[in-house]
């Protein structure tokens, strides 16, 4: 009977020793995998590629620091191509076949929509580093770009100003996809509310790869001298940025007289373009390579040192900008995310989000905002300079909430600032109905 | 002593600073005060209109102001450079030398602030040139329209009415809210002799826009032309043959920049040859090792070409990464040449289309004068016939072929400088090329050329009418109707060839 107690005691404790033992080793060893999704060919290449790199970055970062949790991150690159529906099997194949445990990725709207019922249903976790239209909230996304009252409306409301111009006329560019109509829509709302008339609002699409600007660049200038100071806000994205911005300095269109605001232009785009003619230009933005701080410097330099080591294409002249910055803020967040919530689960990890602040390379501290999973950021409006770097001419004095819903959509006044069905986790003793 | 140390102080200081003309007061006012200050003290920078100020404000425009001997930054937007560059302008006007003159009149005549009007007006009583004279006018009447009484602004309106500037369109077309019916008149008259103008230069703008796109298809489908049109070789790697001319004169660029960057702006002209010939080695491979055996095959040629142009897509994106590579324009191909005001034309696509000129008469003499066009010209009439009167049929083939690759690597060259060049790059104009030599009619060259001016200057004319988007569909439909109506193309291939 003893013999019988001894024996169960021992089997018992060495069980509790091998399982005390299989924890310890699956926090402290091992690796975990984390997705990188973003189009390293196609017209969206030129954008995206520095994301994917800047994301091992700081991923490579964080594993010389010891990794999360005890355990490396390996990235799981994938290459979605630019082509939108193949975003939507890529980020099924990142989770339900390679499990990664969050995933950094996606540019376009378009390819935000396409993987978005993907990261529902399996529970994923995204990180979307791109200012973007809003009208959007899901529990298993979190928005490190900037929404339209963080970018689109501020730049719009600027140039109205003396100082920027005393616009009255507008022309709205873009490419012809989800995040430019959707914008567009909002801005045509908000010229409207501030007295603009419909005659005044020219909306102007191109196709995804357009190359040929010539027209739209004619329109422009015969509907900027058919009356009032004349703006232009450009959407367009990806590579045809580089032909519009030749033909635009091409044929003289000075942002003295007509200027034209980009949302999806930094410096990366502006690579290999002279920007001589373009001098004034404006691009609004929440970080700029420009800004002078010492949190910029230090990642300007560690960006340099990981372009150069790598030898990326370009590194002898390495450039940072907004979604750079915002792909950094994320997986930093994401790190401290896990580590509040001890574990890689999605739903503790969505919960330990809210609140994370991170002091970001702009100099600002950004949070994350404890309830619509958008980022508290500064606003800033730079001038294209001669070297192809922009200087700031207009910031707003802190951090902004972020608005997924805007206003100036009707009907999202009765929509709610949190995303439907989140698991609530630990909740301090809910009362009880 | 404390004030004799002061007093050497302020001397060094003063000693320091560059010497010119803008007081201390005035410098420390745009150093620290907000743009509405530094916009009344350019105003009165002009007024003084000393031009001995020009460096101090060029100074300024680049973002730095002396105060007390030290740079001091400042922040230079949109708004302070116009203003700026107008009072720049302004202080010009009374500069000595003709040419200066006549450039800042001009520059002025592109919109001045009205805070230049005095000094405008002062340069005018002293002016003596016709010409200069003439903008001074015309820039003063402009500023002139909204102040002044009755009299001088229709005197303004007139001058207005007969410029041809798009700013003297916006001034007028503000003026029809005016009280005054006898200016609203004036204005309207005035507006439409302006806008009756300016509607000519836009369409002369038009036109220009399509003969360049023209040209732009016009050289992508050139080597189709032959290698489908006169062979009759579906090739789907024609496109990819184009990108590998663009890739060649991207390794010319970084090779001239490495090695001979003072001659950076002449590096096309070894651009040329070297896509030509790359395009062309890799199209005679291209022919020996898989196009020879599919002769008379086209759904196998059309299966092959394509899986080869997928390899090349691959093959490029391995060496040279999926992005896309920057290719500079020499410094002569940027710019553009104002035909009239508002209408400019850019010095790269005047040069593309002067190329696909040259290309194209290049082109048609080899075809009209060499042994080797001949031989073309025969074997596609009749192969068997030619073959028996002891033309090298095999041989030809992989010359056309190559001659047709060719061209397609001229073509790259040629949209290296207004695209992006990427792994992609041909499969944009693989369609688009397929498109013109299909509508213009298999096997003329001349069906050719038309068809990619034509679809040049109807995509054009659409784009300004119905948008980009709506622009492509239209065209696309167009084409499938007109197919469809007349599968032979344009023009049709006359004769007993023995295919048909």
């Amino acid at each position: 009977m003893l013999r019988r107690k001894f024996l169960t005691t021992l089997v018992s404790v060495a069980l509790a020793a091998s399982a005390a033992l299989g924890t310890a080793y699956a926090q402290t060893g091992g690796t975990v995998k984390v997705g990188v999704l973003h189009s390293l060919s196609g017209t969206m290449a030129i954008s995206e590629t520095v994301l994917k790199d800047v994301a091992l970055m700081a991923i490579e970062e964080i594993n010389a620091k010891g990794g999360v949790l005890g355990k490396k991150l390996e990235a799981d690159v994938v290459d979605p191509a630019s082509n939108w529906p193949l975003f939507a099997e890529k980020a099924r194949q990142l989770i339900s076949q390679d499990k990664v445990v969050v995933t950094f990725g996606c540019w376009t709207s378009v390819s935000r929509k396409s993987v978005l019922p993907v990261f529902e249903e399996l529970n994923g976790l995204l990180f979307y580093p791109v200012q973007y239209e809003g009208e959007e909230l899901s529990k298993n996304v979190f928005y490190t770009g900037a929404a339209p009252n963080q970018q689109a409306i501020p730049a719009v409301e600027y140039l109205m100003s003396k100082d920027g111009g005393g616009a009255k006329r507008w022309v709205l560019l873009g490419t012809d996809y989800v995040y430019p109509r959707t914008t567009n829509k909002i801005l045509r709302a908000f010229l409207k509310s501030k007295g603009v008339a419909e005659a005044d609002i020219m909306e102007e699409y191109t196709p995804f790869g357009h190359s040929d600007y010539q027209t739209i660049i004619a329109k422009i200038k015969k509907f900027s001298s058919e009356g009032k100071k004349t703006a232009v806000v450009s959407t367009i994205n990806g590579d045809s940025n580089v032909p519009f911005y030749k033909e635009l300095g091409n044929q003289g269109l000075k942002a003295t007289d007509v200027p034209v605001v980009a949302f999806s232009v930094g410096e990366e785009e502006l690579r290999g373009v002279d920007t001589k003619p373009l001098v004034g230009h404006l691009a609004a933005w929440n970080y700029f390579m420009s800004i002078k701080g010492p949190e910029n410097d230090s990642f300007k330099a560690k960006w340099a040192a990981y372009a150069k080591a790598k030898k990326l294409p370009g590194a002898d002249k390495p450039l940072t900008n907004d979604p750079m910055e915002a792909t950094y803020i994320g997986v930093y967040m994401w790190k401290q995310a896990v580590e509040k919530a001890k574990s890689f689960d999605t739903d503790k990890v969505i919960a330990a989000m809210a609140g994370q602040t991170f002091k970001a390379p702009s100099g600002i501290t950004s949070k994350m905002d404890e309830k619509n999973h958008h980022l508290h950021k500064a606003v800033f409006i730079g001038e294209i300079k001669a070297d192809g770097q922009f200087n700031v001419v207009w910031k707003t004095p802190g951090p902004v909430k972020a608005q997924p819903w805007s206003p100036f959509i009707a009907g999202n006044d009765k929509k709610k600032d949190e995303p439907e069905g989140k698991t609530v986790i630990a909740a301090p003793a809910a009362p009880k109905k | 002593m404390r004030a004799l140390l002061q007093g050497l102080a302020l001397l060094c200081v003063v000693l320091a600073s560059p010497v010119h003309a803008v007081e201390p007061a005035l410098a420390q006012r745009i150093a620290a005060g907000d743009n509405d200050e530094k916009v009344a003290v350019l105003a009165k920078i002009v007024a003084a209109a000393d031009p001995k100020d020009i460096p101090f404000l060029k100074a300024l425009a680049e973002g730095t102001v002396t105060v007390d001997g030290k740079p001091v930054e400042v922040t230079v937007n949109n708004r302070l450079r116009k203003e700026i560059d107008g009072a720049i302008a302004a202080l010009k006007l009374v500069d000595p030398d003709h040419d200066t003159r006549l450039a800042a009149a001009k520059e002025l005549s592109n919109g001045a602030e009205p805070s230049v009007l005095p000094a405008v007006r002062k340069a005018l009583a002293v002016e003596k040139d016709a010409e200069i004279q003439g903008l001074l006018a015309s820039i003063a009447a402009s500023l002139g329209i909204r102040a002044g009484d009755k009299a001088e602004r229709l005197a303004a309106i007139k001058t207005l009415g007969s410029s041809n500037s798009p700013t003297s369109r916006a001034l007028l077309t503000e003026l029809k809210d005016e009280p005054d019916l006898e200016i609203r008149a004036a204005a309207q008259r005035a507006l439409k002799e302006v806008e009756g103008r300016l509607a000519w230069a836009e369409r002369a703008g038009l036109l220009f826009a399509g003969i360049s796109l023209g040209s732009i298809l016009l050289l992508a489908a050139l080597g189709l032309a032959i290698t489908y049109g006169l062979m009759g070789v579906i090739n789907m790697a024609h496109g990819e043959l184009i990108m590998i001319g663009a890739y060649t004169t991207y390794l010319v660029q970084n090779l001239f920049r490495a090695h001979f960057p003072g001659a950076f702006d002449a590096y096309l002209l070894f651009a040329v040859p070297s896509a030509f010939l790359a395009s062309m080695l890799v199209g005679m491979a291209l022919e020996r090792c898989v196009v020879r055996f599919l002769y008379g095959r086209p759904l196998e040629t059309l299966l092959a070409t394509w899986g080869i142009s997928l390899m090349l897509i691959q093959t490029v994106r391995t060496i040279f990464g999926a992005q896309n590579v920057q290719v500079e324009n020499p410094s002569w191909m940027s710019g553009g040449l104002e035909i009239l005001s508002g209408v400019v034309l850019p010095y790269s696509r005047i040069v593309i289309i002067a190329f696909a000129v040259a290309v194209l008469a290049g082109i048609g003499l080899l075809l009209a004068k060499t042994r080797l066009g001949l031989f073309v010209r025969g074997v596609t009439q009749n192969r068997a016939m030619a073959s028996c009167v002891g033309v090298p049929t095999a041989r030809v083939d992989l010359w056309a072929f190559g001659l047709g690759s060719g061209l397609a690597g001229l073509a790259g060259c040629a949209l290296s400088q207004i695209g992006n060049v990427g792994p992609d790059l041909g499969q944009s104009y693989i369609v688009d090329s397929f498109l013109v030599v299909v509508l213009g009619g298999v096997g003329q060259l001349a069906g050719t050329v038309l068809a990619a001016l034509g679809l040049g200057i109807m995509n054009k004319l659409l784009e300004t009418w119905a948008g980009a988007v709506i622009a492509k569909i239209v065209v696309l439909v167009f084409i499938i109707l007109f197919i469809q109506k007349r599968p032979q193309g344009l023009f049709a291939m006359k004769g007993r060839s023995v295919e048909s």
